[in-house]
């Protein structure tokens, strides 16, 4: 698996905001992108997934595993998205949250299965019906980590992941995650403006 | 096709829009130049103008224009003044939370259920008369004095400024957040500016351009209202608009005329009237300009006129409204009731088992058209919210303006031709007419009420779906609309409100067969029945109030156990 960008750009109106960007990600390796706010990391990962607001325009290609993404819509490029909060669907149970995202095919025992293991994993066994807006900050990241991975994903994006969690908590989560990308192979993109948090290779915007 | 569905909804709402509209305007504009449609067609160059002559020569216009004049700017002015002194004097104290728990159950009443229900409250026989008789009045006997309707119009004005002062404090709430209000209020406080002054100095100045299309909105249906003219206005002579819909429904082609050139003369007049008050915007704006930046000059007085101004603002609102549609609820299920009796001496269900029969298909009729205009409202207002490839915030502006139209183009002056247009396409008087008649008021309204928290939903809800593989229709089901459920609702609630108080649509459109509990009511309201008054009122205020408390519990009941669907309430 791997996730590579080529010759990137972004612009807003005809202002050039971001780029000519070249990146690759190998399995299992993290590449950070750093950069101030406004530098154009945020709408860099939202070009990345397929969400790009038609106000910016893009130029160049994002490959994954070798194939362009170009003209892929955001639900079929199966990239695990991350933001600083956990964003749980408040409307769905924990439970029904983690299984949002297991293909479609899978028989219904076996989601029930792959839910409880990852709730296990993320040490929440028993937490399917519980209200996401009742779990702690750490226990929502792992559980928020958790529905991406359950989606299967082939690459992950990270906008600034850990931003929200206080110092303590952190390290923690940021250990989780780390374990958990590293045990899949997945390639990661991460961006943040916080040194702390860069990890891997590390790109700098200007 | 799904990811085309959104697209061709918004083309779709606003061909809906503007055809009727401009259809509707030139529809009214021909017939009074003498071009009847379907009649013998005048070459063109050879207009006619004997229906503006016929119109010129009226007796007593200009005291028709006069009257509508004074009722649309008096009950805009005093709404307004109402409406800033309660948001501006009750930011952050009790009477605000108390004012928001109020505004839906006051939008909910129809117009016209307040406007019956106050001339009974204001007659002279009416309950406040008889509170007061004979031990304060000295009255034996009803005084034979004109209240409502008085030969001012001042009932009119009243029942309007009831109706429009909750309507702009809404739409105020609404665009207080827009503005960052409560930060910049307490800044300017700690700079020492009193609580009137400090919202006066740097908030209104930046809300003013967000409410103004609200506030002409009301300029328009003051200037130009039926239905609560029919009711409390005086009749010699009626306000313009009456007088243009008494011509339009007249039987013979030559007065019709004359009402289209009435018509048209009441758009003119709107368009005047706007047009002044712009000037004096300007106006205000400048002579206001040293006062903005003058440094605070607190007095104590100010600080107090505050929550109690708020207050004596609010109170009267909530209860005359109340007192209206319980008065008259009282009436349906009176007996005997005497003056100067204040309660009635018997109380009975008669007047109820006698009508039933005679209400249930007016009552039908409002029920499946107000179900049937707010439902397709939403869908199109969810189609051109979700439509791709434009910024949101920049959608939501662009059909914000066209969707007013129709709430600032006088309703007289557009609906005749509509109704020439749907006789043309021989749809006149079918329920599928009067229900699209209702849905041209009922859309903007849904619009205006889902684009708000449609706008603020985080984009990143729809992101993180896709993330995890949801195509566009199952974000929009399982994602979007579950996490809007509670505004999309209450804008049905606020679509269903504004069908059931439609007047003018129903009428035009029905032609006549298609009766609601409105028309009804206004018809009824010559006759002076006050029991069969009584059971319209009712049924007219509790469908809509029934309406905003299902909205307002079914999100509530099916997410009772997600605490994150009461924190996201007003907006994230």
């Amino acid at each position: 698996m791997s996730l590579a960008l080529e010759r990137v750009t972004l612009s807003l109106a005809s202002r050039r905001l971001l780029g000519p960007l070249d990146l690759s990600v190998a399995a299992g390796e993290v590449v950070t992108v750093m950069g101030s706010s406004g530098s154009g990391k945020s709408t860099l990962l939202a070009f990345v997934s397929g969400a790009l607001d038609p106000a910016f325009r893009a130029g160049g290609r994002v490959r994954l595993d070798g194939r362009d993404l170009t003209g892929v819509p955001a639900e079929r490029r199966r990239l695990g998205l991350l933001f600083q909060d956990p964003l749980l669907f408040p409307h769905l149970s924990v439970g029904e949250n983690l299984a949002f995202g297991i293909p479609r095919g899978v028989p219904r025992r076996q989601r029930r299965a792959r839910v409880a293991a990852a709730l296990a994993e993320a040490d929440m066994a028993g937490f399917e019906t519980r209200d996401p807006a009742t779990l702690s900050g750490g226990q929502a990241a792992r559980a928020a980590l958790m529905r991406v991975l359950l989606a299967e994903p082939r690459a992950l994006l990270l906008d600034e992941p850990f931003a929200r969690l206080d110092v303590a908590l952190r390290a923690r989560v940021r250990a989780f995650v780390f374990d958990h990308i590293a045990a899949r192979g997945l390639p990661t993109l991460l961006v943040t403006h916080d040194p702390e948090d860069a990890q891997g290779t590390v790109v700098r915007l200007a | 096709m799904a990811r085309h569905l959104p697209a061709l909804a918004r083309v779709f709402t606003l061909v809906l829009f503007l055809a009727p509209v401009l259809a509707g305007v030139l529809g009214t504009i021909l017939p009074s130049l003498g071009l009847m449609p379907g009649g013998t067609q005048a070459p063109l160059g050879s207009l006619d103008t004997t229906p503006w002559r016929d119109l010129l020569g009226t007796p007593g216009l200009g005291a028709s224009v006069g009257v509508s004049l004074r009722v649309g700017v008096l009950s805009t002015a005093l709404s307004l003044g109402l409406a800033l002194l309660i948001v501006a004097g009750a930011r952050g104290t009790p009477v605000m939370a108390w004012s928001r728990r109020a505004l839906a159950p006051l939008l909910a009443v129809p117009h016209v259920a307040v406007a019956l229900g106050l001339a009974f409250l204001l007659a002279p026989s009416g309950w406040i008369a008889r509170l007061l008789s004979p031990w304060a009045t000295g009255w034996t006997l009803p005084p034979d004095v004109a209240t409502a309707p008085d030969p001012w119009g001042l009932a009119a004005v009243l029942a309007l400024v009831v109706k429009e002062t909750p309507y702009l404090v809404l739409m105020l709430l609404a665009a207080l957040p827009q503005v960052d209000a409560d930060r910049a209020v307490r800044v300017a406080r700690g700079l020492g500016h009193g609580p009137l002054a400090a919202w006066g100095r740097v908030v209104l100045p930046r809300v003013w351009p967000l409410i103004r299309l609200p506030v002409y909105a009301v300029l328009a249906y003051g200037l130009s209202v039926v239905d609560v003219a029919l009711v409390l206005a005086p009749t010699t002579p009626p306000p313009l608009a009456v007088a243009v819909v008494g011509w339009l429904s007249d039987p013979e082609a030559a007065i019709r005329g004359q009402g289209a050139a009435g018509a048209v003369l009441q758009t003119l007049l709107v368009i005047a009237v706007m047009g002044v008050a712009r000037g004096g915007e300007a106006v205000v704006a400048r002579l206001a300009r040293p006062w903005l930046s003058a440094g605070p000059g607190a007095r104590d007085w100010e600080r107090r006129l505050g929550v109690w101004g708020a207050l004596a603002a609010a109170l009267p609102v909530a209860l005359l409204t109340a007192g209206a549609v319980l008065a008259m609820a009282l009436w349906s299920i009176a007996g005997t009731w005497f003056w100067p009796a204040a309660w009635p001496s018997a109380l009975s269900l008669e007047t109820w088992t006698r009508h039933l029969g005679d209400v249930a298909w007016p009552l039908g009729t409002t029920v499946t058209v107000g179900l049937a205009a707010t439902a397709l409202a939403v869908v199109l207002a969810a189609g051109v919210l979700e439509a791709p490839r434009r910024p949101a915030a920049d959608r939501a502006r662009l059909a914000g303006g066209i969707l007013y139209l129709p709430l600032l183009v006088p309703q007289v002056g557009f609906l005749y031709g509509v109704t020439v247009a749907a006789t043309l396409a021989g749809l006149d008087g079918t329920w599928a007419a009067v229900t699209t008649g209702h849905l041209l008021f009922v859309l903007p309204y849904v619009f205006l009420t889902l684009a708000g928290p449609w706008r603020r939903l985080d984009p990143r809800w729809g992101r993180v779906a896709a993330g995890l593989g949801a195509g566009p229709g199952r974000v929009f089901w399982r994602v979007t609309l579950p996490l809007l459920l509670r505004p999309v609702l209450f804008a049905a609630a606020v679509g269903f409100a504004v069908s059931v108080a439609q007047y003018l649509p129903t009428l035009f459109l029905g032609a006549g067969v298609h009766p609601t509990l409105t028309t009804e009511a206004v018809a009824l309201a010559a006759g002076g029945d006050r029991r069969i008054i009584g059971v319209h009122v009712f049924l007219q205020a509790a469908l809509p109030l029934l309406g905003f408390a299902l909205a307002l519990a079914v999100p509530a009941w099916l997410h009772r156990d997600r605490r994150g669907m009461r924190a996201a309430e007003d907006g994230r």
